[in-house]
């Protein structure tokens, strides 16, 4: 890595991450190229979400289906852990709780095939210090 | 398959559930597909919505309408106006109480959404172990902007101007705090981020190290600006793997990018950051303690002052701060002091992130804003009491705090009030009881924590805890007098006027806040021998309803010492001079004939 000796460069190297991060949302395929987060904080961990995290992994793996899994940390839903949250572009995020494999295999199957949501989701409740 | 173009979300939170929420989704669908709509219009479960006052909720998507208290029987007409004729139902959507205007797009409603995520702005959000996504979301602009633009004095005003106060307990303004250690001058200084979390039930620092490890390491870089230190330390507890696997990855990350090290971002100004291990000793969360533990000796408080802005690490003036605290800091400097400022109570401001935990449907992390109820709290966010039981009281402040009652409900919690309430904020542990909590149990479980982890220095707080203790069990066995009940007042408040730190200043508080607001229970425990909520096993009798009993022998075979007798197929009786309270009569017995006195 090269080291950032400025203010600019950490302003530049940010508009650089930034559409990254974009680019890797909507990539070449946008309508196919969705984004999974998995909650993986000590609560979710303990409930499973590693292996609900490599579940995705190979399921969509196997399936051919074109997606991006990443952990990230607690969404503070940790009655329902294992949580998950399915990105796909141009549509409003979604949390889903208590995501074991079956569940996992629903929302892959319904969700992200067939553009229908299935039981489980938790509404979001709460704001951003964006909004 | 056709593809659905229209969801309706029940919620199948547990409030919503006990208001036949289930029904409601089943009329739904009877009603959908009545008119053949079944492929195209989706009936979905949700969780909590976290309005559970106005449940059960239904909200329909894309058009996002907001609709509440809807009954099993508004299903009909929900189908018939809004999903095929595409008109609102009036009468079901919310009403501001500020206007007494009907709200049809929830995207307007948003202040269902009680809680601000500023601590946790990022967990949840990005990938920890990628800085990348911290910088993509305002990472380490804060830290520039300091460098650039501010002198050290200058980012100190807009802490003090934000009103920020220390997350770890205390609640002292955090800009004061780094102003005096600014002004002391030494040839060495150091930032320590107090990351021990003892509090039992208190989460939110390990969440935030696993969640958004940046955002501590810019805050404490920005902290070493403005007082003058080139070296950070953060002491965690050895139990947090994850937490201190995050945070070495991030700590190398943030290194690699020369955002610590040398001359960071091209200024002369030079930070770097060095993990301590704690073993996981309560006391040790104590500032000085803290200190003494990192420079290799016991983990003992000393005496206040010498402040440790004044003398702490090694000796050189050492500024520490807790977790939370810290991760405000970045979004302050990037959003502006008035901002922050803006929310909260006159005294307090900002959010505060609680562990909720205990009888509660929803347990979790939430962040909200200070000021918010204790009502909105358990039951809009945390969605109310489990298995629809009655709230009896909430601990705050874990093992120093105490509890509140119902007639705090409606107390807007912040540091002051929640001290006036005799209780305190604490980290942030949130312990919700029910019905069946007995609140001399509870301060016999607090008492016992307390003992484990005193320090043992000072007299009042080693043996002055220990003959509470002995006391309070004397009590649950029934043996209390009504002298013991003074006894424990005087004691509790000795302790607290005579021990060194704030381990011992409020251990007593669990105890002079039963004894406050829940003296009728202890008066029953000693005057009666009865234990209201039947927790405590030495006042609890078992005995077999004779009418019930089929003299199946079930109990008889089950229980470990033999002390049921009786003829098979008649009525069986226990001894109660051999029962050990085990209960396990009343576990077998399917006839419902063992009963609790
Ligand atoms: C017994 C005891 C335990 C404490 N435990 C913690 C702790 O686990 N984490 C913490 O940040 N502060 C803890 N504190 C408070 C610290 O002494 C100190 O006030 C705090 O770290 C200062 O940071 P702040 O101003 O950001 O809150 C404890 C205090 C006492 C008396
Ligand atoms: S009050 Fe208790 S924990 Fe604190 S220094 Fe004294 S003995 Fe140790």
């Amino acid at each position: 890595m090269t080291k950032i000796k400025s203010l600019a460069d950490l302003r530049k190297l940010k508009d650089e991450v930034q559409s990254k991060i974009k680019l890797r949302e909507k990539g070449d395929h946008p309508e196919n190229l969705i984004h999974i987060k998995v909650s993986m904080a000590t609560c979710g961990i303990a409930s499973g979400a590693k292996e609900t995290m490599n579940y995705l992994i190979e399921e969509l793996d196997h399936q051919g289906i074109d997606a991006i899994v990443t952990q990230t940390g607690c969404m503070g839903y940790c009655y329902a852990e294992p949580t998950i949250e399915v990105s796909i572009p141009g549509k409003e995020p979604v949390i889903y709780g208590h995501v074991n494999k079956d569940k996992a295999l629903e929302i892959i199957e319904k969700h992200l095939k067939l553009n229908e949501l299935v039981d489980g989701i938790i509404p979001t409740n709460y704001k951003t210090i964006e909004d | 398959m056709a593809e659905f173009n229209t969801h309706i979300l029940v919620c199948g939170g547990t409030g919503c559930k006990a208001s036949q929420s289930d029904l409601l989704k089943a009329n739904l669908k009877n009603r959908l597909a009545d008119h053949g709509l079944q492929n195209e219009v989706q009936v979905l479960q949700t969780g909590c919505f976290g309005f559970c006052e106005k449940g059960p909720i239904v909200k329909i998507q894309p058009d996002n309408t907001f609709y509440v208290s809807v009954e099993p029987k508004d299903a009909i007409e929900i189908v018939d106006e809004h999903i095929l004729k595409g008109r609102k139902v009036e009468h079901l959507l919310f009403k501001d109480p500020k206007n007494d205007k009907r709200v049809d797009d929830s995207k307007q409603m948003d202040f269902y959404k009680k809680q601000v995520r500023i601590a946790l702005r990022n967990c949840g959000f990005i990938n920890p172990e990628n800085i990348d996504e911290y910088i993509g979301n305002d990472g380490y602009a804060a830290l520039g902007t300091c460098l650039e633009n501010y002198k050290p004095t200058e980012v100190i005003d807009l802490i003090k101007k934000s009103g920020l106060r220390g997350r770890g307990g205390g609640g002292f303004p955090t800009g004061l705090k780094w102003e005096i250690t600014n002004k002391v001058e030494a040839d060495q200084k150091y930032v320590v981020c107090n990351a021990d979390e003892g509090d039992p039930g208190a989460f939110m620092d390990r969440s935030i190290l696993e969640g958004d490890p940046h955002s501590v390491i810019e805050a404490m870089a920005i902290c070493g600006y403005c007082i003058g230190a080139s070296k950070g330390l953060v002491y965690i507890r050895a139990e947090y793997p994850l937490a201190i696997k995050r945070l070495k990855v991030a700590l190398e990350q943030a290194a690699e990018y020369g955002l610590l090290g040398k001359n960071i971002l091209g200024s002369d100004f030079n930070f770097e950051i060095e993990i301590r291990y704690g073993a996981g000793a309560f006391v040790c969360g104590e500032e000085t303690a803290l200190i003494h533990s990192m420079e290799g000796l016991r983990g003992e408080p000393t005496f206040k002052p010498p402040f440790p802005s004044e003398s702490g690490y090694m000796g050189k003036p050492t500024n520490v701060n807790n977790v939370e605290t810290f991760a405000n800091i970045p979004p302050i400097i990037n959003k502006g002091a008035d901002w922050f400022a803006s929310i909260g109570t006159e005294k307090s401001k900002g959010t505060k992130v609680f562990a909720l935990a205990g009888k509660i449907n929803n347990v979790g992390l939430i962040e909200v804003p200070m000021g918010i109820t204790l009502r909105e709290v358990i039951y809009d966010i945390g969605g109310g009491i489990k298995d629809g039981k009655e709230f009896k009281a909430v601990q705050t402040g874990g093992p120093s705090g105490g509890c509140l009652t119902k007639d705090f409900l409606d107390t807007p919690i912040d540091y002051d009030n929640l001290l006036a309430a005799g209780s305190m904020m604490g980290s942030g542990g949130m312990i919700v009881m029910d019905e069946d909590d007995c609140m001399v149990s509870i301060a016999k479980f607090y008492l016992e924590f307390t003992l484990d982890e005193s320090c043992g220095k000072c007299t009042p707080c080693r043996i002055g805890n220990k003959r509470l203790y002995e006391i309070l069990d004397k009590i649950s066995q029934g043996k209390g007098t009504n002298e013991d009940l003074d006894k424990l007042r005087l004691l509790s408040q000795v302790i607290k006027d005579s021990s060194l730190c704030g381990l011992g200043q409020t251990s007593p508080n669990p105890v002079l806040s039963t004894l406050d607001h829940f003296m009728d229970e202890y008066v029953a425990h000693v005057d009666h021998h009865k234990c209201p909520a039947g927790q405590c096993k030495a006042l609890l009798s078992y005995h077999i309803d004779e009418e019930k009993c089929t003299g199946c022998t079930l109990c008889f075979r089950n229980c470990p010492v033999g002390a049921i007798s009786g003829e098979k197929r008649g009525p069986h009786y226990i001894d109660q001079s051999l029962c050990i309270k085990c209960g396990i009569c009343l576990e077998k017995c399917k006839f419902d004939a063992v009963k609790i006195a």
